[in-house]
């Protein structure tokens, strides 16, 4: 049986809460990043690119049976540890409840707070354009 | 003077990130203020806070020396011919803007040329490209080697009779490597052009002599200069300022103003339209005094032997990339930017942020520069005389473990 969106969220609040210091916790992002599935090199084209980011983040999704399946890449491994967040949450879930969900755990393991300005910006463009995608595909 | 005694006229460096000393290493983007600064800043505005040039008390007579002062302490600092060529604005790009504005509508015509170097700020590229669409001129570049040195062979042969300025910069912020302008005007002059100078890095590290370098421009910033921010200085040469049209209009600018038309008053009020930055443009002074303080023999023998420490160190690393490698060691400051095989500079500078070390990641407003480079930006360490070999030497540690994590 899978997990649900929130028993994924809550299992990345209790990885992150494991580690008090932030080096740890980028450590751990780091690793997240470089275990992420290889992203197709023909797919890294500009209309996937993410704007608003410090780095290079590119989205590729596809929609199956009203579930969107998110594929992402970036040049940046710890943004791409974070994307990989955002894919273990939301990949493989129906569009209504992407659409529908708040996000939240973002703030629960206070990522935002340990991001200069403009790379939290870049995290929210992400969850912005993962959002759009759902209510589109709605 | 020891390096410690100056770092104690520098409150914000006893700073600490995370629980950890903060290490400045971001001071080519902007310095810190010394006490003496921010005093004159509280003597400015409590002491002497009326607007300039107009009014018949008292406090507006303290307030128009302390500011007129300041424009005289500037052009001795630079040793410009008279105090009517200095010209206050807000900053680097405003001085840039308002001769890209000013001089380029008196002498730009179509068909024109401006020439920049390839490794220049957006600052001094975007306002030349502007000029050139308002009025149908290209805008020609110098290249820089792979080393990162200007090619001054090409530019007598590039500076042909539609030329109209040389517009380069003393010291490339990315690259660090102090350019030969000296050359450079010379070899314009020859050619009946121009030149300004964007002196945003250069009159930090270098001693400057606007006559001795002949320029026609030179631009540059007080809050790299240790002073506050919001305030610049455009240098001109008064034979190009009488000729150029008033950049903005209003305040006392003015000579005489009627419906018929109006008549405009002498440099340098001429471009100093409005109520100028006149709280924050007198600490200039104490800024000054302080740069020429860092001459100190002892802290200039430190500074020297940290810039070499990390020099050694980032180009003796092979998963290190250097970028502005100078052919003598005297002509590259201590500014160092680098990229590091398969590790991007966003992740290092974020892992170096959290162990206290502040450097800039990114394209540092020099997109082209990127380009000729092949990459999508740098991170860069840029170090002030208040930096310690300790200091350095713990930025090379730390840099060290965030490759390790990351590779």
């Amino acid at each position: 049986m899978a997990e649900t969106i929130e028993e994924k969220k809550q299992q990345i609040i209790d990885d992150f809460s494991m580690y008090d210091a932030w080096l740890d916790k980028y450590e751990y992002l780091i690793e997240l990043g470089k275990n992420l599935e290889a992203y197709p090199e023909e797919k890294k084209t500009e209309d996937r690119l993410i704007k608003g980011c410090q780095s290079r983040v590119w989205l590729d999704y596809n929609v199956q049976d009203g579930k969107i399946f998110f594929a992402a890449d970036s040049d940046a491994i710890i943004t791409k540890g974070i994307i990989s967040l955002l894919v273990g949450v939301y990949s493989g879930r129906a569009a209504g409840e992407i659409a529908s969900d708040d996000f939240g755990f973002i703030d629960a393991i206070g990522l935002k707070e340990n991001l200069s300005p403009t790379r939290a910006n870049g995290l929210l463009s992400m969850i912005n354009t993962i959002k759009a995608l759902a209510l589109k595909n709605c | 003077m020891r390096v410690d005694e100056l770092r104690n006229m520098f409150p914000a460096l006893a700073a600490s990130v995370y629980g950890k000393p903060l290490v400045y290493f971001d001071n080519a983007a902007t310095s810190q203020r010394p006490r003496s600064v921010v005093e004159m800043l509280e003597t400015s505005i409590y002491g002497a806070n009326a607007n300039i040039h107009r009014a018949a008390h008292h406090l507006a007579a303290v307030a128009t020396e302390e500011y007129e002062s300041t424009r005289d302490a500037v052009r001795d600092f630079i040793h410009a011919a008279s105090r009517e060529e200095i010209i206050f604005t807000k900053g680097t790009t405003e001085s840039i803007n308002l001769v890209s504005a000013s001089f380029g509508e008196a002498f730009v015509r179509e068909g024109d040329e401006i020439i920049v170097g390839e490794a220049e700020h957006h600052s001094n590229i975007v306002p030349w490209q502007l000029l050139c669409g308002r009025k149908g001129a290209k805008l020609k570049v110098l290249p820089v080697d792979d080393a990162g040195h200007l090619q001054i062979s090409a530019l007598a042969d590039l500076i042909t009779s539609r030329t109209r300025l040389v517009a380069v910069t003393q010291i490339s912020n990315v690259l660090g490597i102090v350019n030969p302008v000296k050359e450079i005007i010379a070899i314009s002059h020859a050619k009946g052009c121009p030149v300004l100078v964007d002196g945003a890095q250069g009159i930090v590290h270098d001693v400057v002599d606007v006559q001795d370098l002949d320029c026609d421009f030179y631009a540059f910033s007080g809050h790299k200069l240790y002073a506050a921010t919001g305030i610049g200085v455009l240098y001109g040469k008064r034979k190009w300022l009488e000729q150029m049209p008033p950049y903005q209009a209003g305040g006392e600018m003015i000579g005489t103003v009627k419906f018929s038309g109006t008549t405009f008053g002498p440099l340098p009020q001429k471009f100093e339209a409005g109520t100028q930055n006149i709280n924050a443009t007198p600490t200039l002074k104490p800024a000054i005094e302080c740069a020429k303080l860092m001459r100190d023999p002892e802290l200039a023998a430190e500074h020297k032997a940290v810039r070499e420490y990390l020099y050694k160190a980032l180009t003796s690393d092979p998963r290190i990339r250097l970028y502005g490698l100078p052919q003598r060691m005297e002509d590259k400051i201590a500014l160092f930017s680098f990229s590091v095989e398969k590790a991007h500079h966003e992740d290092l500078a974020l892992i170096l942020d959290k162990m206290g070390v502040a450097v800039r990641s990114g394209q540092m407003c020099a997109e082209p520069l990127m380009g000729r480079f092949g990459v999508t930006g740098m991170l860069r360490a840029s170090l002030a005389p208040y930096n310690t070999m300790q200091e350095a030497e713990f930025f090379i540690r730390s840099l060290r473990k965030a490759i390790e994590m990351l590779v």
